[in-house]
Order: C-alpha cells, then sequence, then structure tokens
C-alpha cells in the first residue's frame, strides 16, 4: 500500500488513510511507516521551526513518531491524523526547548511589540510569484532564511498554519495560547515575510522568472 | 467601513482566510479595487501564502526516513517482538491479569494494578468510593478540581476503587498523602514527580483523544 501513489485523489488517500490506521492499531505494526512517510516533511519543518537546529529538529521529530507510533491506539477519528502527529510533534521540540532553556523568556518590551502594529513597507505593482520559482533550490533557501530571521514566536504561528495547514484554533492549542496571539502574530508574520521578498527581489531571488519589465512580484 | 489604509492592514490577514464578515468584506473589497498599495499589500500576502505553503518548501534532510525507519524497527525489536506476534499471547495474558488484579482489589484496596505509568508511585489506603476524576490519555486519577488534570474536557467522574482497577495511578500532587511512602520522595520531589508525569502525559493531550 503506497499512500503517496493516491494522494492526488483525497477522498482515496483519506481511506487509505483510515485503513492504515486501523491495521496498525490491530497491531500490524510494520505498517506504521507507510503510514506516517507522507508527513515526514511537515513533522520535521514543526520540530525545525521551534528547536531552529537540524540535528535537534530531526531528533524531535523521529521521537514524536516512535511516540505516535507507542500510542497509536489511543488515536481515534475525531481529529485528523496529521494534526495529531504534528501537534505530538510540536510538544516534543517544545518539550525539548523547555527542558534546555536556551531560549530567553518573552520580555516586556516583546509583548508590547506585538500589541503595536505592522506596517508594510514596500507597496510596489504586484504580479504572482509562478510556483515554479520554487523548483530552484536557491529560491527555496532564500524563502527559507527569511523565515528563519522572523522572531520564534511569529515563525512558529507561522509555520504552522501557513505551512502545516493547521487551522487557527489548532494552532492556538498546539503552542499553548491564545486564538487572537495566533491572529496577531500571524498577520505579523505575513507582513514581515512579504517586505522580506520584496526586499529579495531587489537582491535578485527571483531572477529568470518570466514578469514584465518593471513590475515586481508582491 | 473601511476609513483608511491602517484598518486594512490590521484586517488582511483575516481577509485572505476568510475570517472577516460579510460586510467588512466588501468594504475592503472596494478599498482594494481603489488603493494600490493596499492592493500590493493583500497580493503580497497572497504570494507569501502560496510560496510557503507549497509542499515543496518543507525539505528533510537527507537518510531521514532511512533513520525513522530503524528506529521504528529498533524500538520493535526492544519489545520483544513485533507488535502482531506480540499481541497474539499478551492480550489474553493480561486480560487474565486484569481480572487477576480486580479481584485482588476486591479483598485488599492496597492490591496489585496494571499500572499505566511505569515510574508512577503505588496508592496506599485511598478511600475506595471516594470521587475522583480521570481523562482520556492521561496515567493519573486526581481530585475533582486539581490544576494538573490534562484535557479537562473528556473528564470523567469515578470511584477511586475503579480508577485503580482501570490502571489509573494517584497524582502526586492532589493525592500525595496517599502514595506508599516508601516509594515517594519527599515533599521537594512531589513537584518533579507530577512534572515528570505531566511530561510524559503531555504527548497524549490532543483534543479528542
Amino acid at each position: 500500500m503506497v499512500l503517496n501513489s493516491v494522494v492526488d485523489n483525497p477522498g482515496q488517500a483519506g481511506r487509505l488513510e483510515q485503513s492504515l490506521i486501523a491495521s496498525v492499531q490491530a497491531g500490524q505494526s510494520e505498517l506504521f511507516y507507510e503510514l506516517v512517510r507522507p508527513y515526514e516533511r511537515r513533522v520535521f519543518a514543526a520540530a525545525l521551526a521551534i528547536l531552529r537546529n537540524e540535528h535537534d529538529a530531526e531528533d524531535a521529530a523521529q521521537e514524536a513518531m516512535l511516540k505516535a507510533f507507542a500510542n497509536i491506539r489511543q488515536f481515534r477519528a475525531e481529529a485528523r491524523f496529521s494534526t495529531w502527529l504534528i501537534q505530538i510533534t510540536v510538544n516534543e521540540a517544545l518539550m525539548r526547548r523547555r527542558r534546555e532553556r536556551t531560549v530567553p523568556m518573552e520580555g516586556l518590551d516583546e509583548r508590547r511589540e506585538e500589541e503595536s502594529e505592522y506596517a508594510p513597507r514596500d507597496f510596489a505593482d504586484w504580479r504572482e510569484i509562478p510556483s515554479e520559482a520554487l523548483e530552484r533550490k536557491e529560491v527555496r533557501q532564500r524563502l527559507a532564511e527569511a523565515l528563519g530571521t522572523l522572531d520564534r514566536k511569529y515563525r512558529e504561528v507561522f509555520v504552522l498554519r501557513d505551512m502545516e495547514h493547521l487551522n487557527i484554533q489548532e494552532t492556538a492549542e498546539a503552542l499553548g495560547i491564545s486564538v487572537a496571539s495566533v491572529k496577531t502574530r500571524l498577520l505579523r508574520a505575513r507582513l514581515m515575510l512579504r517586505d522580506l521578498l520584496a526586499a529579495g527581489w531587489e537582491q535578485g531571488w527571483f531572477s529568470r522568472l518570466p514578469f514584465e519589465k518593471g513590475t515586481k512580484p508582491w | 467601513m473601511v476609513e483608511n489604509c491602517e484598518q486594512v492592514w490590521r484586517e488582511v490577514s483575516n481577509y485572505v482566510d476568510g475570517d472577516v464578515d460579510a460586510r467588512l468584506r466588501a468594504s475592503m473589497d472596494e478599498h482594494f479595487r481603489t488603493c494600490k498599495k493596499c492592493a500590493s499589500v493583500l497580493a503580497g500576502t497572497n504570494n507569501v501564502m502560496v510560496l510557503y505553503g507549497d509542499e515543496r518548501m518543507l525539505e528533510v534532510p537527507a537518510g531521514f526516513g532511512r533513520r525513522l525507519e530503524k528506529r521504528l524497527a529498533k524500538k520493535s525489536a526492544v519489545k520483544g517482538i513485533g507488535w502482531s506476534a506480540w499481541s497474539a499471547w499478551a492480550l489474553p495474558v493480561a486480560a487474565t491479569v486484569l481480572v487477576v488484579g480486580a479481584l485482588l482489589m476486591t479483598s485488599s484496596s492496597s492490591g496489585w494494578h496494571p499500572l499505566r505509568s511505569e515510574h508512577a508511585a503505588q496508592a496506599k489506603d485511598i478511600p475506595a468510593d471516594m470521587v475522583v476524576v480521570v481523562s482520556s490519555g492521561a496515567k493519573l486519577f486526581h481530585v475533582p478540581g486539581c490544576k494538573f488534570i490534562h484535557d479537562k474536557a473528556s473528564e470523567r467522574t469515578l470511584t477511586a476503587k475503579q480508577a485503580m482497577l482501570e490502571g489509573y495511578v494517584p497524582c502526586p500532587r492532589c493525592l500525595r498523602q496517599y502514595l506508599k511512602t516508601g516509594l515517594t520522595q519527599e515533599s521537594g520531589d512531589d513537584d518533579a514527580s507530577a512534572q515528570a508525569e505531566e511530561d510524559s502525559e503531555e504527548v497524549l493531550s490532543v483534543p479528542g483523544h
């Protein structure tokens, strides 16, 4: 059974996933890797957003998968399997960060900053960036670097919401913050990244893409 | 309804998420038609979401899957044998153990029980009919209202006897007086013990579970 092969058909993929879950819960543990393989990238990205170190993120992501494996019988279909898996990963990564205490506590100034508004800086004409741009490793790397420059609290919310596609409520629950905080942080993260992309255009990140002369892609 | 660009910038994220009411949406639509600046902000925000939302932005280090498979195999091996074979004989044995445990429970309130937590202290002299609460996916039972209850939405009330029969162990914070003294650390370690339990439960505190 290869879940990836039916990923273009969400209904079929969903049924296959349910069937895999039922099989693993019934004792066919050898199918567990098949079940989680489509989510490897999302699980790793969630851990990386919190831990910011590839080695730690991999370890946390894999530990989360092992915990999911050990607790698969407790999974019930009220939640999506992917959400359950990502939430376990976020818990694992947050627990490691707390244990290591390498990240300073959020200061008063930071909280005030969150309350203040962020004003966009660039208002050039817009043109859609074709998704083909992502075929280029350099573009993906630049985008990842831009994301890495965001403060932790903005990066975590953005990754869970816009890259992991959790909804606002799920993001709030995963990070243990309020829905209002998720919305505020998400707005700032999106606007900051938009400005960073605009700056990236000036630096030629998206050169060799088919834009008309004089237009900018944001 | 929208009076200036700042108002639009405040709401643009909710707008793209479809999280504004119909009146505000119509007002913002109108503003976007006439304001180039805000149209640029909206378009750029959409660009960010489309680019970062693409699966290709999620990359794993080379060999990640292979290493994960190895760890999974190792975990299965540590259990002795795979789940399939394990469950064939272990489940009937576990069922027998539960029945024996239940029989012991009826004769002694401090009898043996299959514990949900490997490192928890066992209970001593807990009144069998004491009202306690448990939540799904947790290992501890608590006095109602204890702040260490996880996933309060799935809280269930039962007697201490029933909780122990189900393998739950007492919360080292709210039920510390009932923990076996030989296994329990002094008060300063209760917090650590509760934290350890809390940490081990954390992974299971998933909505709906």
